[in-house]
């Protein structure tokens, strides 16, 4: 089965959501029109590396990159051709006191983000994920949780049209997903994003949130719109409001009460169908 | 007589046409207009009105199939084809993700209309561009407890697949309620 598609329409955070809610392993290639192409590769939902084309991504280059190694240090590596991959390659490094593992990690982990997050921004590029695809051996992976990479997203959001169509209606309200409290406790937060939190109840709408906490339509959508995307929140027609979606927006009907009734239909009809339909 | 009716809703060229002349014992009474517009040129004909289709089930009983128009600016035909119905089914072209927000869109709308069980089926499962079923319910943020459908709308089987899980998540339903 193909994941296929343009960020045009279905944005990096979208994905990142995608990939995370479905466990994905594999490497997600996303090619921009200026000829950029960038390679993320999940396990299990996990982000584990990620490398730009025309971007060296090999171990050394990073650490030095990084300021873990000096310039001299690192010619002197990349001049040496007995060193078989990353992983020796760290080894030795670790073993001779140049760095510590906390160190690989940490460049690693901060490259790995510099690349998604240059991803937030292209507008547009052509996807595919390609199942069960992993970064070739050798390298030094990562394990980083996407919620908190899809709320940094969103954070770097700054396509108005974007966060109306995916918020269309600030009176819907919120509800929290399965298990909160766990959840919240891994992502990092900023202040406002907690502000927002503390407010949310069925019975507060989107726009009453923003009243209390004194934010614009567009601060909120994208407050709302990271906390969608990482699956904290749900938007459900808030308790014991009509609501009527604001002048221009498109309309927003999960919130109208259902005008029609369903009809009175007898069990045997339902079963005459199936029957009939089954035999078709 | 009694007449019955469900609804095949999605978005444009999503295959609700086809959907319906697959399983009809008529020829599907269709209102198609040649399209005009450039944006609009993945198909030569739309539906401008509606669709219908007719299962005749037995001499006292046809189930009647309405297909809506998939563009924004016949939307007001869908609530007069929702009146009545038993649920509805919404197809989504699997192979094309630019209407994904659209379908989304559609399927609230309907969901507005009436309390009616509904199935989502994942059209074009055929072709080599198609998400998985699973995927597009992420995609589209249906909830868990709604059946999203592989399907290929030209295929018989498929089709009577897509239109018997729906009958049963309307029994399921029935069951639910005579057991509160």
């Amino acid at each position: 089965m193909a994941l296929k598609g343009n960020l045009q329409d279905f944005s990096a955070t979208q994905l990142l959501h995608l990939i995370n809610l479905a466990r994905k392993t594999g490497t997600l290639v996303v090619e921009a029109p200026q000829q950029e192409r960038a390679r993320l590769s999940f396990k299990e939902g996990k982000l584990i590396y990620a490398s730009l084309d025309g971007q060296d991504d090999r171990l050394v280059s990073v650490l030095q990159r990084a300021g873990k190694i000096s310039e001299e240090l690192a010619r002197t590596i990349r001049a040496r051709s007995d060193i078989k991959d990353d992983r020796e390659l760290g080894l030795l490094l670790i073993n001779a006191g140049y760095v510590t593992q906390k160190d690989i990690l940490e460049s690693v982990r901060a490259y790995v983000l510099d690349i998604v997050y240059k991803l937030f921004t292209w507008p547009e590029g052509v996807f595919r994920f390609e199942p069960n695809v992993l970064p070739v051996e050798g390298r030094v992976t990562v394990s980083i949780d996407l919620e908190n990479v899809i709320m940094e997203g969103s954070r770097r959001l700054k396509e108005w049209e974007r966060l109306q169509e995916e918020i269309p209606n600030l009176d819907m309200a919120l509800r929290f997903t399965d298990r909160p409290d766990a959840r919240l406790r891994s992502i990092q937060l900023t202040v406002d994003e907690w502000r927002v939190v503390s407010f949310i109840n069925p019975r507060n709408t989107i726009r009453q949130i923003a009243q209390y906490n004194n934010m614009s339509d567009f601060q909120i959508r994208r407050i709302v719109y990271g906390l969608l995307q990482a699956g904290l929140v749900e938007l459900i027609p808030p308790e014991g409001v009509e609501v009527k979606p604001p002048p221009g927006a498109p309309p927003a009907p999960t919130v109208v009460p259902p005008i029609q009734r369903r009809p009175a239909v007898k069990r045997s009809i339902i079963q005459k169908l199936i029957d009939r339909i089954r035999e078709l | 007589m009694q007449i019955v009716k469900m609804v095949v809703t999605g978005p444009f060229a999503a295959g609700k046409t086809q959907f319906i002349r697959t399983i009809s014992e008529i020829d599907v009474v269709a209102t198609e207009a040649k399209i005009t517009r450039p944006e609009e040129r993945i198909k030569n004909e739309t539906t401008v009105a509606m669709d219908f289709g007719r299962i005749t089930i037995d001499d006292d009983l046809v189930l009647y199939l309405f297909g809506t128009p998939g563009q924004r600016r016949f939307e007001f035909m869908w609530e007069i084809l929702s009146e009545g119905m038993l649920g509805f089914v919404v197809i989504v072209d699997s192979t094309r993700p630019e209407t994904f927000r659209e379908a989304r869109l559609i399927l609230d709308t309907f969901r507005s209309y009436a309390p009616v069980p509904y199935v989502v089926a994942a059209n074009k499962q055929d072709l080599e561009d198609a998400w998985a079923p699973e995927d597009l319910r992420i995609a589209l943020r249906i909830d868990p407890t709604i059946k999203v459908i592989p399907c290929v709308a030209t295929d018989k089987e498929s089709v009577k697949n897509v239109l018997l899980e729906l009958l049963y998540s309307i029994l399921e339903l029935m069951e639910e309620e005579e057991a509160t």
